[in-house]
């Protein structure tokens, strides 16, 4: 079979957002809203995990959406279609739970939208009421907008600056929704760990059964690290396997956040490495 | 006339202070001098005790006889025909408990240096041969392996070797196991085992990597769609166990097999390496296995100035073999033996700050015959470290088992087997090494790969 990877398309979602298929028939065939694959870009690169952010099983090709914040996206991000990628490898983790959901509110923040987006996708497919509450930080930085609202009974677009759909966060958003009486049998949010965490103490107070999906370091994504390990009720769970999807009300978000800023320091230096190198290779 | 010395010709190091800086080799291997000298204590006694201590039999002196005439190409070709790693074996094998247990020599004196000339035959034949092994006439039949690791790469090679068209399934992006991942380059350089690998690859080996098992295909897939007549399963025993102790989460608490994987696999001791690992300054390393010497030694090359081995019996129970405990001393390794940790304390930032442990007395012996290491009341006191490494153990990865009909495995998750030959609960599909026993050693998994090669021959044979 393949030795690498071949990339078949690559848009520019927004300038730090990018989207990529990749020609990966193994993990096509397999793949479920909810699971990620794990990349690398060259001989040595790190391995980085990725939420599957679509696939087509007939042609083999498996959608990735990546924010460029280190130095693997930013490498990954020099790439253009038709060139390779070292090791593409999945589908990982455990596939969401979406059997008998009637009504579900699915809360996207930033590139998180990319990893609701599917999970949205497949709710509406299977005859489920959708509403979606989607946000960003500013009008510029807006993806997967017409994608959301093709499957999505009810979408909500909120921005942190108001220059587009409502004014304010992703929480503000799905309180009005609860609080104007709609009633959901589950909210998935997907976002920043931070935004999880809010959603969380929303639902909380209302009681309602929320599932996040984590996205922690890890090297394998196959149980053998422990990496990416984290507290949930009480107990060590690994996201690779356990998850990467878990009862938000029962995740240490404060531990998720602390683990999750582990190598900041490295990551930076390593960011700034690569930045420059390729400032170099243009000139 | 045999050569009676008492003593094993000594193999040259890397000085102790030198080498723990760096990642090199630390054993640099007998001259050919030296070889020769060695294989001539060899008594060739009529009852080859040796042989039988060896997993997989190798014809201990044959092999040790044509070094001693100087023909090491002969005497790789002896090996050859049992073990299909013996560049690996020379240098990982517990030859003590093994092989040299039961030499003659060894009744007054140290035995024949059994595991040291195998090295210097499988390394002399690597520098001085590069023919390519003949390509097996093929019989037709399919077989997967799953797991690239010893395990999967022995039974692979033999099967390849009866012209069967194996292909391996590895989850990670290269081909080794725990030879690459676990295993540090200053104790098994990774040439090696590439060089085995592409061996493998010469007789006809299939090696598909990025392949999960249980994710990317599963087992019946690999049977029903893929048309393989056979799986052996060697799936190895990947899952790190943590004490569940406070502040087990804490950052810069690590499994020896993240800590390892970073540093092998993703070689993150080099400069060039995107993988971050923590270079911290006092590390402590729960266990005393070989896994916890190897993260040890590895943590003091990546710079820490004070490296402890916790360990909550005594020198006399550590599992580690004697020579790694010898070569960690040397490097400068300090060990707080009857000791174990209780808390891992954490700072502001949430990395960590030192752990409170407790010292331990030994008690009357437990189900493992070991004396149970007791608390002493009052004991506890604080070990000023900035990173923890947890090695503990290792159970097999459930991932197979949860995605396999009719596999049986018992309460450690451990796959069983029928006997010797490797059978699981499922016709047709076979398994060994870790996967099968736990975390042991790297040529039980080989002996285990071979034995399930043959019994899939059989099977495949006695189909129709």
């Amino acid at each position: 079979m393949v030795d690498m990877y071949k990339i078949l398309r690559k848009a520019e979602l927004n300038p730090t957002v990018t989207l990529m298929d990749i020609e990966a028939p193994h993990v096509a065939r397999k793949a479920e809203p909810g699971q990620f694959i794990i990349l690398r870009v060259d001989e040595n690169g790190e391995r980085i995990p990725l939420t599957i952010a679509d696939y087509d099983r007939e042609k083999g090709v498996v959608t990735i959406i990546y924010q460029i914040v280190g130095a693997t996206t930013a490498k990954l991000n020099h790439k253009e279609a038709g060139d390779y990628i070292q090791d593409f490898v999945g589908p990982l983790g455990t596939p969401s739970h979406l059997e008998g959901l009637k009504k579900v509110a699915v809360v996207g923040g930033g590139v998180g939208c990319a990893i609701a987006y599917p999970v949205a996708k497949k709710l509406h497919s299977m005859g489920c009421e959708v509403h979606t509450i989607v946000g960003f930080r500013s009008k510029d930085i807006v993806i997967l907008e017409d994608e959301f609202k093709a499957v999505s009974d009810k979408m909500i677009m909120m921005t942190d600056d108001g220059t587009y759909g409502v004014k304010g966060l992703v929480t503000q958003g799905l309180e009005e929704l609860i609080l104007a009486g709609e009633k959901y049998d589950e909210v998935i949010a997907i976002g920043p760990v931070i935004m999880m965490k809010f959603v969380c103490q929303v639902t909380k107070k209302y009681d309602i059964k929320t599932v996040i999906s984590m996205n922690p370091i890890m090297i394998d994504g196959t149980g053998m690290c422990g990496g990416c390990r984290l507290t949930v009720g009480g107990e060590t769970k690994f996201a690779c396997v356990d998850g990467p999807e878990f009862d938000g009300h029962q995740v240490d978000f404060a531990e998720a956040m602390s683990r999750g800023a582990m190598y900041k320091p490295f990551e930076k230096e390593r960011y700034d490495e690569t930045c420059n190198l390729f400032k170099k290779e243009v000139q | 006339m045999a050569n009676m010395s008492l003593v094993k010709n000594k193999m040259p190091e890397q000085d102790p202070n030198v080498r723990n800086k760096n990642f090199n080799e630390v054993a640099l291997g007998y001259t050919a001098e030296q070889a020769v000298d060695e294989a001539q204590r060899c008594l060739h006694c009529k009852k080859k005790p040796c042989v039988q201590g060896c997993p997989v039999n190798i014809k201990i002196p044959e092999f040790i006889a044509k070094v001693a005439e100087g023909d090491f190409e002969g005497a790789y070709q002896v090996i050859n025909e049992d073990s299909s790693l013996p560049a690996v074996c020379g240098r990982v094998c517990p030859q003590e408990s093994q092989c040299e247990k039961y030499c003659v020599r060894g009744v007054k004196g140290e035995p024949v240096a059994i595991g040291r000339l195998e090295r210097f035959v499988a390394d002399y034949h690597n520098a001085n041969c590069s023919e390519a092994p003949a390509k097996p006439e093929q019989n037709g039949h399919k077989v997967a392996i799953v797991g690239a690791g010893p395990a999967g790469l022995t039974c692979a090679g033999d099967l390849a070797k009866m012209g069967y068209a194996v292909t391996i399934y590895e989850a990670l992006h290269l081909a080794g196991g725990v030879l690459v991942y676990g295993i540090p380059e200053f104790r098994l350089p990774k040439a090696i085992v590439q060089k085995e690998v592409d061996t493998l690859k010469e007789l006809g080996v299939k090696v598909e990597t990025n392949m999960v098992v249980g994710r990317s295909i599963s087992v019946d897939e690999l049977m029903e769609e893929e048309g393989f007549e056979a799986v052996f399963i060697g799936s190895g025993a990947g899952l790190p166990s943590f004490m569940k102790i406070p502040g087990e989460n804490l950052k810069a608490v690590y499994s020896a097999n993240e800590f390892l994987t970073r540093v092998n696999l993703m070689k993150a001791y080099k400069d060039g390496s995107d993988t971050p690992v923590m270079h911290a300054k006092r590390v402590a390393v729960v266990g005393g296995g070989n896994v916890a010497m190897d993260a040890a030694r590895s943590a003091k090359r990546l710079g820490a100035e004070e490296v402890y081995i916790v360990y909550r019996r005594s020198e006399a129970e550590l599992p580690a073999r004697a020579e790694e405990v010898e070569h960690a001393k040397e490097e400068g390794i300090i060990f707080k033996l009857l000791t174990a940790p209780t808390e891992i304390i954490g700072n502001d930032e949430g990395f960590v700050a030192g752990m409170n442990c407790i010292q331990m007395e030994l008690g009357e012996p437990d189900a493992s015959g070991r004396r149970r290491p007791v608390k002493i009341d009052g004991s506890d006191f604080k070990l000023d470290v900035d990173c923890v490494i947890m090695a503990i153990g290792t159970s097999p990865n459930p991932l197979i088992r949860n995605t396999t009909k009719g596999l049986e495995t018992n309460r450690h998750g451990c796959i069983v087997t029928n006997g010797d030959d490797g059978l699981t609960s499922r016709e047709g599909v076979y398994a060994g090494g870790d996967a099968v026993t736990g975390a042991a050693t790297v040529i039980l998994a080989m002996g285990a790969g071979k034995s399930a090669a043959a019994a899939i021959d059989q099977y495949i044979k006695g189909k129709k």
